[in-house]
Parts: structure tokens; C-alpha cells; sequence
């Protein structure tokens, strides 16, 4: 892809080696050797793997969990929550992720539900089961909080297990197999493949910065350097796209990417299909037949 | 703020993703195929811009930078904004699937808004300028907020308070992100005005 932009020299031969990945779904891996020195928080720690899951066929597994996060996100009941996080677990478990990640994950993710669990037990109309002066803790709140914590990670862990696994220059192949917009595929994988480039000009803006002896406070200096941080990553991300652009022409690119890869439905895919089915519809007859009791 | 999954109502759901799906349909329309690769960069810096924490008194606050978005992609921004809360979901599992359409709406509308609210205050060069790219941030920061809270209170009466408190919390936010924004305008003026002609297109 066309190099050439500001900081030539230096990043040149690390570039040089990613050059003319796009379409191999092992770019992640490789892009994450680099990175490892940074620590990036850009890696994909699932995607990479051999587990039954990982080998399933990408678009079945989008579809699978697309469904499922549907029926949770309605789920009313404790059952079909339940029971939708114990097929999560399934799933993570054919997944064969490394649990310690999963979890430190999961802890990260939960921020929002922590906040949910301070606020709505105090604020939620219902029977006090608890009093503290003029705050009552009921337990309708409770539940409807449990709830919501059990719907949020039932649908993360399927997220993880079944989604988070697929590279994500697969998924964007897979995406457009399925026939999702041309413009909005293109789009996701270019911004994909540049993320990790733009990191690294960001993490070589951050050194320069600590070079110079920057110290972060809460000023108005450290306001406008940060400002001028991300302005100048713009500025090179600018110039690089104008870059990219001119040496896709040369090769001819006329708005279509041909994909090497070529998705194969087999027979794993049909039983897993054949399992997810029942599965999901076992989930609607809990939720519907819970409601109606 | 994201959304988690499995909070929201299904109607708020579906609404948030019934608007998403428009937008960006629309935003994908004046996208021309050679402009991929540009819009396509750009987000990537706006992904990269977001992981930069901005210390506040003792917490590091993220930026967001919608406003800028908006003012320099417009309707554009829309598809970019729902590409990187795509990528958020499967990089980090932040946000998630069902409400990818209302978090999409939550930060791509201010930004969209904030394109045609501040678009000739910006064209006019000195303080007008100065004033309109503070306020683009600023403003944009307190649509995602009060969308936030919107979407929560329709879901249940019961998540009132909740949203009041993720409204509060946006306010220093909305300031920080104001003067970012100004000066990372001021910065591209100086630096690359050809990156702002979107403003005049």
C-alpha cells in the first residue's frame, strides 16, 4: 500500500512488512507481533485459535448470534435468561478461550451494569427489603438489576465466543456475503487495516511527547497538546490516505476487492446449525410460555 | 457513555436501529467510492484520537471527538461512527450488537446536527470560528448525553435517576471537549485548511 507519507524513513520497513496482507486473515497476528511491545489495547486476543469454534463457518456464526442477542435483549424472564447463559457458556466453552482473559474482560465490560447496581435497587419503586436512614433498597429493584446483569453477559460471552473469534478481515468478507452493503464492508475493512498503522503514529506522537519531558495535568496546556496530538494524527492520516489512494489507482482498483478466500459450508456448520435452532426455539417457548404463567 | 447490552426496552432497540439503518444509508449514498479509503483513515484517527485519555481532576476522561467528526465528514459520519462502534464491540466487546443502532444514533446525530448548526459559523474566519468549533464540541458532547438519557427514561420510569447521573457526568466532559475541539480546529486551519473544505462543500 503506498508509503511515502511524513515520517518516511523510520516506519517504512515495519510498514513494509504488512504491505499487501489485505486479504489474508492472518494480518491480525501479524500486526500484533508489532504491537506487543506497546501493550495495545487494539489487539484481538479471541481471534486467533483451532477451537471447534473458531473452524465453524463465519456467516452461520453471525447469524446464530445475531439471533440469539435478539431474543435476549427482549428476554423478560429469569428462565430464558438463564437458560440463554447457560448456551453462552456452551459456546465459550467450545470456544476454548483462555478464561482468565475472558473474565478480566468481562469485568471491564460490566462498568455500566456496576452503575445500574448502585442506582436502580435504591431507586426502583417496590417492597423495601432493606433500610439504610431515608434509602430503601427494594426488591423489585434487585431483581430487575440481576436481570439485566444476567441479559448483558449472556449476550458478551456469545459475543466473545462465537464473533470475537472471527478475524476481523474474515468478518468483513463474511458481512458482505451476506449481503450487506459494498461501501460498508470497504469501509470496514479499510479502517481495520489502518487502525494499527495509526496507532503506531500515535505511539511515536506519545514518545515524542515524553521525550520533551510532557507531564499530563489539568491544564490548559495539557488540554492543547493533546489537542494538537490528535489534530496532527489527522494531519498524517490525511496525508497517508491521499497516499493509499493514488498507489490503489496505479494497481488498477476500480471499487471492488477480490477476496482469495472463499467461504466453504460444511458439515460442522449444518450440525451447528442443527443444534442452534432447537436451541433458540426452546429459548422463545421458555420466554413466551414463562410470560403467559 | 455506551450502552450495555440488555438494558434497554426492545422498542427503544428497534427505534435506535430503524434510525441507524437510515442514516447510514443516507451517509453511504454520498459516499463515492473513491472517498472510501479517505473517510476510511480518517475514522481510523478519530478510533486512535479516542483511546488518548484526558486527565480531569483525578479521573481520565476519553475523548469522543463526534463534533469534529461531524464537521468534517457531515452525513458521512454516520457510517464511520457505526463502522468504529462495530469495531469497539469486537475489539474490546464495549457496546454490542443489539444496541449498536441506538449507540450509533446516540453519537452520530449530534454530529450530523452539529454540521449543519455550526457550517456558517465556521465559515466565517477569527473569533466566529474560534466561537463556533468550542461550541460544535461542546454541543455535541451534551446531544449524546441528553440521547443517553432519552433512550434510558423511554425504556423505564425506573431509570430516571441513572440517566440523570450519566447527564451530570457529561458536563465536564462537554467542556474538555470543547476546547479540544478548538484547537485541534485552530491546529488543522494553520496546519491543512485544505481538511476543513468539507465545511464549505
Amino acid at each position: 500500500m503506498g508509503r511515502a507519507s511524513v515520517p518516511a524513513g523510520r516506519s517504512a520497513a515495519r510498514d513494509g512488512r504488512s504491505t499487501n496482507l489485505w486479504l489474508s486473515s492472518n494480518f491480525s497476528e501479524q500486526a500484533n507481533d508489532e504491537e506487543d511491545r506497546f501493550l495495545s489495547p487494539l489487539e484481538e486476543p479471541f481471534s486467533a485459535g483451532a477451537s471447534p469454534a473458531h473452524r465453524l463457518d463465519p456467516r452461520g456464526r453471525i447469524v446464530v448470534t445475531a439471533l440469539f442477542a435478539v431474543l435476549m435483549a427482549v428476554a423478560q424472564t429469569y428462565a430464558a435468561t438463564l437458560a440463554g447463559l447457560a448456551l453462552a457458556l456452551c459456546c465459550l466453552a467450545l470456544a476454548r478461550l483462555p478464561l482468565q482473559k475472558v473474565g478480566l474482560r468481562l469485568l471491564v465490560v460490566n462498568s455500566f451494569i456496576f452503575l445500574l447496581w448502585f442506582v436502580l435497587p435504591l431507586t426502583y419503586p417496590g417492597d423495601a427489603v432493606w433500610r439504610c436512614g431515608p434509602l430503601a433498597v427494594t426488591r423489585q429493584g434487585l431483581v430487575y438489576a440481576g436481570l439485566i446483569t444476567l441479559k448483558s453477559n449472556a449476550i458478551i460471552i456469545a459475543l466473545m465466543a462465537l464473533i470475537a473469534t472471527v478475524p476481523v478481515v474474515t468478518l468483513g468478507q463474511a458481512l458482505h456475503n451476506l449481503r450487506l452493503p459494498d461501501k460498508l464492508c470497504h469501509l470496514l475493512l479499510f479502517t481495520y487495516r489502518y487502525l494499527y498503522v495509526l496507532e503506531q503514529e500515535y505511539h511515536r506522537l506519545i514518545q515524542a511527547l515524553k521525550i520533551r519531558g510532557f507531564r499530563p495535568r489539568t491544564d490548559l496546556h495539557t488540554y492543547r497538546t493533546y489537542a494538537y496530538l490528535a489534530a496532527m494524527l489527522l494531519v498524517r492520516s490525511y496525508d497517508r490516505a491521499e497516499c493509499v489512494y493514488q498507489a490503489m489507482l496505479c494497481r488498477g482498483f476500480h471499487g471492488t476487492f477480490y477476496s482469495l478466500w472463499r467461504f466453504s459450508w460444511q458439515r460442522r456448520d449444518g450440525v451447528f446449525l442443527g443444534a442452534a435452532t432447537p436451541a433458540l426455539a426452546a429459548l422463545l417457548y421458555l420466554e413466551w410460555g414463562m410470560r403467559l404463567m | 457513555m455506551h450502552i450495555s447490552e440488555g438494558v434497554l426496552s426492545p422498542a427503544v432497540l428497534a427505534g435506535g436501529a430503524g434510525l441507524a439503518a437510515v442514516g447510514t444509508a443516507i451517509g453511504l449514498k454520498k459516499l463515492d467510492y473513491e472517498a472510501i479509503p479517505r473517510v476510511a483513515i480518517l475514522s481510523a484517527a478519530f478510533f486512535v484520537a479516542s483511546l488518548i485519555h484526558v486527565p480531569v481532576g483525578p479521573v481520565g476522561l476519553h475523548l469522543v471527538l463526534n463534533g469534529l467528526m461531524g464537521l468534517l465528514l457531515g452525513w458521512v459520519a454516520v457510517p464511520a461512527i457505526l463502522i468504529a462502534l462495530l469495531l469497539q464491540a469486537l475489539l474490546f466487546q464495549f457496546g454490542g450488537l443489539t444496541v449498536l443502532g441506538v449507540n450509533t444514533v446516540t453519537m452520530a446525530a449530534p454530529a450530523v446536527i452539529c454540521f449543519y448548526a455550526f457550517r456558517g459559523l465556521l465559515r466565517r474566519p477569527g473569533t466566529p470560528a474560534a466561537v463556533g468549533a468550542f461550541a460544535c464540541g461542546a454541543t455535541a458532547i451534551l446531544l449524546s448525553g441528553l440521547l443517553v438519557a432519552a433512550a434510558l427514561i423511554t425504556t423505564g420510569q425506573a431509570f430516571s435517576k441513572v440517566a440523570a447521573l450519566i447527564l451530570a457526568a457529561h458536563i465536564p466532559v462537554m467542556l474538555v471537549e470543547g476546547v479540544i475541539t478548538l484547537f485541534i480546529y485552530l491546529f488543522l486551519q494553520k496546519v491543512r485548511p485544505e481538511m476543513l473544505e468539507g465545511l464549505y462543500a
